[in-house]
């Protein structure tokens, strides 16, 4: 165990399986927000208006309405009942993410994304302390306020400071003193609390995350029996709790990544050399052994720090 | 000790829980009040940020307005902006205009409305005609060059809905003693408040005439005030019918005060009228 803690994360999948297969997920995530972005962009800056408006709301083609659904219940909250359009609009993006994973729109559409893994990259490189961790139900309660201040003030609340659309928002139509919000986020990240903003606070994570808790798309440790407890995927995990039920389950205990925290980012598929987890459904009944038990109570104490 | 432990979980974890509980309340609550207050500030919508055509009233419209941007896109003549953090008054990400910079040229077919999925922007307006983004209200009589005399016009020519919205009312220039004032008067239940004439008012930076919201524009009459001129129905036509002072030389006398004898006339007018005074020339009334 020693030996492989020397070697920096993902350096053995690289080694294994080659650069690609080990960075594949993190492309094509990365690929996916640049894309979602762009879309975006084609109008204000080529004069291409395929998408027009930002991930508040859209309107692609003149025919496709998208709204976030967020927005939408709050605007309920706060006692507007819209428009069909944003309510067709709302209904689409929700299903949508109900079927893939909702946190899905964290990891590969989300703007900010990029902005917290780069605090966090930075974090790692810097040695920091992971700082103030507040407990993984937060991000409810803030969800929660978020809904009150909409309906006791009558007002979308979260809109006067998300740093999603602050950013998105900013890029499209003019960013102003938005990038405030966007700074104050990575800064937070980098020496407050490591992956706090996305993974303890947003309540659009959080409501992405209730949406998406029965999603058909999920990551499953199908071949756990061949873990060799590198540890690599805990650490490239922005959510690691969600891995341990499914890596370390028994053979009755599924495979599956069930967690509504979990952003099917697949990064974990990406980092592990034995290939461990796969993108599969969450009807795979795949039989997956459970690991052979080994010195367990060191391992796990070992593990729970490390996450 | 592994007993105490074991006799006391719940205790410890109900303990656990509600100092967990009570630390995220906390915390929410205090970050719930900040949101709050950035909530009502964002109400405080400046006067010279005029919202899009059929905008619902400020308080419904940050309640629906979802900051997408849509009405800007679909606005032919890049009036409507959407308001940048810490540059402009309004909630940041909704959309607005200055009418000095670009006025709203009042489409036919209001298509910034046609965009707004939310409906935030009405979609019953649907003749622009009818918009009520502001009022323009001739701010600076001192300076306008037509209060003082000389005929610049630009805001009356340059009015959608001239003639109806600012009209030129003549009057006596007592300073001259020799000449005219044409004086723009603008009619609320005309303007739109699209700030074409604020636009193009020819002084130098500020306009003489400005759009201002509804709200500062406009003064109410009291509930009881009645312009005699417009409506004719008496106001009290229901309560009391005091008696018609009629014409003649009974009117002011002290014998009939009032017009009257010590008897009142009977109002059913049986067996004739008999006036308690004498017109001229039809020679005395009997009684």
């Amino acid at each position: 165990m020693s030996e492989t803690r020397k070697l920096p994360v993902g350096r053995e999948a690289i080694d294994e399986k080659g650069w690609w297969k080990a960075h594949r997920f993190l492309v094509l995530r990365r690929l996916s927000q640049a894309v979602f972005l762009g879309l975006f962009m084609l109008g204000p800056w080529f004069g291409i208006w395929w998408v027009k408006g930002n991930l508040s709301a859209s309107m692609t083609f003149n025919f496709l309405p998208l709204t976030d659904p967020f927005i939408t219940v709050q605007m309920l909250a706060a006692r507007h009942w819209p428009e069909t359009t944003a309510l067709i609009g709302a209904v689409i993006v929700a299903v949508a993410y109900a079927l893939i994973g909702g946190r899905v729109y964290c990891s590969w559409v989300c703007p900010i994304n990029p902005v917290t893994d780069g605090a966090h990259w930075l974090h790692d490189k810097l040695g920091m302390q992971k700082g103030w961790q507040p407990k993984r139900a937060t991000r409810y309660w803030v969800m929660a306020m978020v809904l009150a201040v909409s309906a006791l003030g009558g007002t979308v609340a979260w809109e006067l400071v998300n740093p999603i659309s602050m950013l998105h928002r900013g890029l499209i139509f003019g960013m102003g003193a938005a990038w405030s919000f966007v700074a104050a986020v990575f800064l937070f990240d980098l020496f407050v609390s490591r992956r706090g903003w996305c993974g303890h606070l947003c309540p659009v994570g959080a409501f992405y995350g209730l949406l998406g808790a029965r999603s058909i798309l999920r990551v499953s440790a199908t071949k756990r029996a061949d873990c060799d407890d590198c540890m690599d995927c805990f650490a490239v995990c922005p959510e690691m709790h969600v891995i341990t039920p499914a890596l370390r389950g028994t053979e009755e205990e599924t495979p599956l990544i069930l967690s509504a925290d979990c952003t099917n980012c697949g990064r974990c598929v990406d980092v592990c050399a034995p290939d461990v987890f796969r993108f599969t459904t969450r009807f795979d009944e795949t039989p997956a052994p459970a690991r052979a038990a080994r010195r367990k109570p060191k391992h796990q104490s070992t593990a729970s720090r490390a996450a | 000790m592994s007993a105490a432990t074991k006799r006391n979980p719940s205790a410890m974890d109900r303990r656990r829980f509600l100092q967990d509980a009570a630390r995220v309340a906390a915390g929410c609550a205090v970050a719930g009040m900040a949101l709050t207050k950035f909530a009502t500030d964002a109400r405080a919508l400046p006067a010279q940020a005029i919202r899009p055509p059929g905008a619902l009233p400020e308080e419904d419209f940050l309640a629906a307005c979802l900051r997408c941007g849509l009405c800007v896109r679909d606005c032919p003549y890049d009036t409507l902006k959407l308001a940048e953090l810490g540059l402009d008054g309004p909630a940041t990400g909704t959309p607005f205009f200055t009418a000095r910079d670009i006025p709203c040229e009042m489409c036919e077919d209001i298509p910034c409305v046609a965009a707004c999925p939310s409906g935030a922007l009405d979609k019953s307006l649907t003749n622009i005609d009818d918009a009520d983004m502001g009022l323009a209200v001739l701010i600076d009589e001192e300076r306008c060059l037509n209060a003082l005399g000389l005929r610049c016009d630009v805001c009356y020519r340059v009015c959608p809905l001239i003639d109806e919205a600012i009209t030129l009312e003549l009057s006596h220039n007592q300073r001259s003693g020799a000449h005219a004032i044409f004086m723009p008067v603008v009619h609320s239940d005309a303007c739109t408040g699209c700030g074409k004439c604020e636009k193009s008012c020819v002084l130098p930076n500020e306009s003489a005439i400005k759009v201002l919201p509804v709200r500062l524009a406009t003064a109410k009459a009291a509930d009881h005030y009645k312009l005699g001129w417009e409506d004719r129905e008496p106001l009290l036509d229901e309560l009391i019918d005091l008696p018609d002072r009629l014409p003649g030389p009974g009117t002011d006398n002290l014998v009939a005060p009032g017009g009257f004898y010590d008897t009142m006339p009977d109002p059913s007018m049986e067996g004739g009228f008999n006036p308690g005074f004498n017109l001229p020339g039809t020679g005395g009334a009997s009684q």
